[in-house]
């Protein structure tokens, strides 16, 4: 796949580049080299340091120390105005888009040149998209495009500033696997037109697909930089990782597996009146663990929210074991003796408080079942310990505010609260989200734990091949409707992604 | 490409630094008092005094005699009552900068039984106007809180907007309906009778007792009780607090009432213990003074005692800086604000630090 580059000149020269944020060495002489007519793809875990080298090359950040060349010239990047001077382009992981504009105006904002009247600057941009194989339309407004066409919107951005060196910030996290195939077949028209690609990412699979050379940052420090034709998945996570790790997850047999949790019909809407769910009907079975496949915002958050009690529905049942709970508050199901786990998507907004210590963290939930006015800590600070010793959670104290720990540490406070409580459904909403590879496997040993133990384990998850080794079936969302509920060990990566985008339906194969 | 436009480093830029050791804050915090003095002392000498001597009449005109003393008290008991009503509000987020509006709707729901049940028991009487100033204040604060939860109104408007309502509410009593039968045609409510002054306790009304009290208790109520744990989580993330299971709109509602009639409680000891009438100058800009003392404060009951007491000095020492030295008590504002400058400003150290550009250009 790697072709010889067709203009060798270094569109990039990143020598010894170090940026601090208070004691965090993010960035510790940094060496990084991106040639015109490459991808490059920049792999490291979370807090590796790969945003804030690439924040420094679109000029939100400026370096403490080191140098940056562009085109050999060695230049100061101070705002994003000289990184467009300079022909640097990001395409950032969370859009920056006016929802309110049609395309053709978030393209146009910002740029210094001369109005163009609309038909030739439609001409223009249509221009552009001939010549990289992307297609849009400019005349729709971005709050009616799919995630994936905004993204289009953002490339076109950039290409619009005439970019000569792309930054794309983890591109494929909200991708289906088809719509991914069409990106990279774009940065493949992009890198024969001699255009530099950096491309962030932490999928192994997508770095051997599309790259040409992979850099890989460990820690801040820049650790290697491999021809992507010379190496393999192994090698890059152990470079990745520092150390050797086994990639596979385990997945032991459900033991007797019951309907603990029936769902029929169930219908949500959003707070602004858009369908979330639309008469939807699965079960939840004790012992095993049940994955949920979909594209982001396909109904996965209400989903989640509305069995814990969270949302209120339009219509349908949720029963467990025979009692209904549809309608009920947290409170209200707790008191008829079923205990919920939640570990929700947005960890320090939602499940923790941020600036509160893991003690108060703790009571979260349980508070209010101690009598009186009074709040007891004393339960939470013993419970706060133990999670520390049991979980190997780091932290310089249980009262340090919690948003000070790693996100691993802040995970793992999260679930071992949720798993405390003895609970007989346990639903995880993207419980490895932005976590390391270390963390990320003591997260899914603890959900195995869970599983053996007879808990029915709920696994929200964006990572396929996650979902595929980890769960015992996945039911996949499409557009707030089930387009699939199917047996994890029969069934392919590309099937699913068939049914994520709702032009295939499985049925349970069992 | 446009190579052209390669700029230099800039001069200065702000980094975040470490963060700084507790020790290494406070004395940050101490030089920043002492800057913040010597600043001032400028600006009294180009106004042509010898600024030793005027911050050596301030203290002194604060502390000189037992009636001084007693005169910068009296001063502090609304400002303290009140920065601990609005603290309340402020830990949960809820922006509300109408304690103005509440301290007078407490003086004015307290007012009506001075002025008209003055005949009651004395202590019986007490209680009531306490009881009344809760509910004046408190129904002002529930009334931003209450269409904040239905139609999501913004409060610092709204709030705002209630002070004034509540200040002309004043002014129609005082020409109307309360207007002093005595008072030959001059528009004002009358003195209250003996019997409704809230009494002495060594020599200052006991509103103090009462503001060190709710120091007290709101101290307890936001650190070791239920309700105030779920002011905080609701503060930090009404997320957070929906996932809890907590009743959001619930706890908002009650938070801003009881906020409402702290402010309420320092508007009826004003107008009871103070003022002995109902002016719309019962609240006298106390109710803002409040927010910058809650927040110079951190929110935490025991600083805001002693940082109310602070202000309190500097203002009662201004009054006596302008009746000997003929200089205007707006100085004192001026000074306020120059210690404020400074205090404030010395957070950004705290988290920030400047880097220069390094010499010879680009790096």
């Amino acid at each position: 796949m790697s072709q010889t580059p067709a203009n060798p000149a270094c569109a990039i020269e990143c020598r010894q580049i170090t940026k601090t944020f208070g004691s965090v060495v993010a960035n510790d002489k940094i060496d990084l080299d991106v040639r015109y007519g490459e991808i490059l793809a920049l792999l490291g875990e979370n807090g590796s340091g790969k945003t804030t080298l690439m924040n420094m090359l679109s000029g939100i950040y400026h370096p403490d120390s080191g140098s940056i060349s562009i085109a050999g010239q060695p230049v100061s990047i101070n705002s994003p105005v000289d990184a467009m001077h300079l022909g640097i382009g990001m395409i950032h992981q969370h859009f920056k888009l006016v929802d309110a504009f049609t395309a053709m105006d978030n393209i146009v904002l910002g740029t210094h040149g001369k109005r163009l009247a609309p038909k030739v600057l439609k001409e223009r941009i249509l221009e552009i998209c001939h010549s990289v194989g992307l297609e849009i339309d400019p005349e729709k407004r971005v709050y009616e495009m799919s995630v994936s066409e905004k993204q289009t919107v953002e490339i076109l951005k950039v290409l619009y500033r005439d970019a000569k060196i792309l930054i794309l910030d983890e591109p494929t996290a909200v991708l289906t696997p088809q719509e991914t195939g069409k990106l990279f077949a774009i940065l493949r028209r992009m890198r024969e037109q001699g255009r530099a690609i950096i491309i962030i990412t932490h999928k192994l699979q997508e770095v051997l697909e599309i790259s040409d050379r992979v850099t890989i940052l460990w820690k801040g420090k820049s650790i290697d930089t491999v021809n992507t034709a010379e190496t393999n998945a192994r090698q890059l996570t152990e470079l990745m990782v520092g150390r050797p790790v086994s990639l596979s997850i385990q997945r032991p047999q459900p033991q007797d597996p019951q309907p603990v949790m029936d769902v029929q019909g169930l219908t949500v809407k959003k707070p602004d009146g858009a369908i979330a769910l639309d008469g939807i009907s699965f079960d939840i079975r004790s012992g095993e663990i049940l994955g949920i496949a979909g594209v982001a915002g396909s109904g996965q958050k209400e989903l989640c929210e509305t069995i814990a009690g969270l949302t209120k529905s339009e219509k349908g049942h949720i029963t467990f074991k025979g009692e209904e709970i549809l309608g009920k508050t947290p409170a209200e199901i707790i008191s008829l003796g079923i205990h919920m786990g939640f570990v929700p998507e947005d960890r320090l907004g939602m499940g923790l408080v941020a600036s509160m210590g893991m003690v108060d963290n703790m009571l979260l939930k349980s508070y209010r079942s101690h009598k009186g006015m009074f709040i007891d800590r004393k339960p939470a600070r013993a419970l706060a310990e133990e999670l520390i010793r049991r979980l190997e959670i780091v932290t310089p104290g249980e009262d340090t505010p919690v948003r000070l720990l790693s996100g691993g540490n802040v995970q793992k406070v999260l679930i071992g609260r949720e798993i405390e409580s003895g609970p007989s459904v346990l639903i995880t909403a993207y419980p490895v989200r932005g976590l390391d590879i270390n963390s990320s496997y003591t997260v899914y040993d603890l959900l195995n734990e869970q599983k053996q133990k007879g808990v029915a384990v709920v696994f929200v998850g964006e990572d396929l091949d996650v979902l595929l080794e980890l769960c015992d079936r996945i039911l996949v969302l499409c557009h707030g409707r089930i387009t699939g509920l199917v047996d994890a060990s029969s069934v392919t990566k590309e099937q699913i992604g068939l049914m994520m985008t709702g032009s295939h339906s499985g049925e349970v194969q069992q | 490409m446009n190579t052209q436009k390669l700029s230099h480093e800039p001069l200065i830029r702000v980094v975040k630094r470490t963060e700084r050791p507790p020790r290494q804050v406070t004395l940050l915090r101490a030089l920043a008092l002492v800057l913040s003095i010597l600043a001032g002392g400028l600006f009294i000498l180009s106004l042509g005094y010898n600024p030793i001597e005027i911050y050596a009449t301030i203290l002194s005109g604060a502390f000189r005699s037992k009636i001084a003393i007693q005169g910068t008290v009296k001063i502090m008991i609304p400002l303290l009552i009140s920065s601990l009503g609005v603290t309340l509000a402020f830990k949960m987020k809820f922006w509300n900068i109408g304690a103005e509006g509440q301290i007078i709707a407490g003086a004015i729901v307290a007012s009506y039984f001075a002025l008209y049940h003055s005949d009651w028991n004395h202590w019986v009487l007490i209680v009531v106007m306490f009881l009344a100033g809760v509910i004046g204040g408190g129904i002002w604060g529930l009334i931003p809180a209450l269409c904040k939860m239905k139609w999501n109104t913004n409060e610092t408007l709204f709030t705002l907007m209630l002070n004034y309502i509540a200040l002309h509410i004043v002014d129609y009593l005082r020409d109307g309906p309360w207007k002093d039968p005595g008072s030959q045609g001059f528009p004002k409510i009358a003195r209250f009778d003996a019997n409704v002054m809230l009494d002495k306790v060594l020599g200052v009304q006991f509103g103090w007792i009462v503001a060190l009290v709710l120091a007290a208790l709101i101290y307890i109520y936001l650190r070791y009780t239920k309700q105030g744990y779920e002011i905080s989580v609701v503060g930090e993330s009404t997320e957070t607090a929906r996932y809890a299971g907590m009743n959001v709109r619930r706890i908002v509602l009650r938070t801003m009432f009881l906020s409402g009639a702290v402010c309420g409680i320092a508007g009826m000891v004003q107008a009871t213990g103070s003022d002995i009438t109902l002016t719309d100058a019962v609240a006298g800009g106390v109710g803002f003074t409040a927010i910058i003392v809650a927040w110079l404060s951190q929110l935490n009951p025991i600083t805001i005692t002693v940082v109310s007491f602070l202000f309190s000095v500097l203002e009662k020492g201004s009054s006596v800086v302008q009746s000997s030295y003929g200089l205007s008590t707006d100085c004192a504002d001026v000074l306020q604000s120059i210690i404020l400058f400074f205090v404030l400003g010395c957070e950004f150290f705290i988290r920030y630090r400047f880097v220069m550009r390094k010499k010879g250009g680009n790096a």
